[in-house]
């Protein structure tokens, strides 16, 4: 592989993740919040 | 609020309507959606200074272009473990939700940026030196934090009781700013294959700048709005489960009384 091939490879192992990562908080956030009553999830 | 181990918990970053615009129930909040919308307006900047604004490195070439992601994730890693660190002292001595909570979204946050500080570096490594992986300290004491972490979260999933969970995590916790600092110092107390600091120095011999220095500064100061996003939303995700957590077993516990009364 060329050098960019590697750091391309590089960015976009971590751009997925990242993004991976985030829609799992979120969507857990999402999951959980139906199961709570809205006055115990009242956010600052 | 009542919580697991009998002492209250404060409100925790709780005073407006949880609900989005859409209506649907979330973890966010007006200030998460600020720091997101930064992130996200922030991200084109960040691509284009990375890979079209700043020059190939004199001795490095292209490759540098991993270290403005590199460099960032180790950031937000080292931030997110002192975190916990702090986090687990403040548990150890108030043994409230509030810390139990931050030091377990930290360090859930903290152990999917050292992967990815261990990954770019393989492959920053696979080009550099013509080898993914060397068992060098400061390789080697890295892969030992990500462990740490990974220890960090198996114990958390492990244990069934909130009160043990948390105490057991706190005391991991506790090991992970000792080892930031071997990590940190790794570079001079051995010999290492890894390059020696390039930023701070105590020659104050800067090893960077002029762009380069302002993308490493920008990447990294974007990498800290996003671990406090991520913070934020972590941290309501630990406190509704907990909530559920204790919806089922006062429902186990009433099921049961129940069953037994004739």
């Amino acid at each position: 592989m060329s050098t960019w091939a590697w750091v391309i490879t590089g960015w976009i192992i971590t751009v997925v993740v990242v993004v991976a990562y985030v829609g799992l908080v979120l969507q857990r956030g999402r999951s959980l919040s139906r199961q709570v009553p809205p006055e115990e999830q009242r956010w600052m | 609020m009542s919580i697991g181990n009998g002492q209250s918990a404060g409100t925790p970053l709780a005073t407006q309507d949880t609900r989005s615009v859409t209506g649907h129930p979330t973890t966010g909040s007006p200030a998460t959606r600020v720091l997101g919308i930064i992130v996200l307006l922030c991200l084109p900047l960040v691509l284009w200074l990375s890979f079209v604004a700043t020059p190939p490195d004199a001795v490095q070439g292209e490759s540098v272009r991993l270290l403005y992601v590199h460099v960032p994730s180790v950031t937000v890693a080292y931030v997110a473990c002192f975190v916990t660190f702090v986090a687990s002292i403040m548990w150890l001595w108030k043994r409230s939700e509030w810390w139990d909570l931050v030091g377990s979204s930290a360090a859930e946050i903290g152990s999917v940026f050292t992967a990815l500080t261990l990954v770019s570096g393989m492959i920053w490594g696979q080009i550099t030196w013509g080898t993914a992986w060397e068992w060098d300290p400061r390789l080697t004491s890295t892969l030992f934090l990500f462990l740490l972490l990974v220890g960090y979260q198996a114990l958390r999933a492990a244990s069934p009781d909130r009160s043990s969970r948390s105490r057991r995590s706190a005391v991991i916790g506790l090991l992970l700013v000792p080892n930031i600092l071997i990590v940190n110092r790794s570079v001079q107390w051995w010999r290492s294959l890894h390059q020696d600091a390039t930023l701070f120095r105590t020659d104050l011999d800067f090893r960077i700048e002029g762009l380069m220095l302002f993308t490493w500064m920008f990447t990294t100061a974007v990498g800290m709005v996003l671990l406090v996003w991520l913070l934020f939303h972590r941290f309501r995700v630990g406190w509704l489960a907990n909530r559920v957590e204790e919806r089922q077993l006062s429902e186990a516990v009433a099921a049961r009384r129940a069953e037994a009364t004739p």
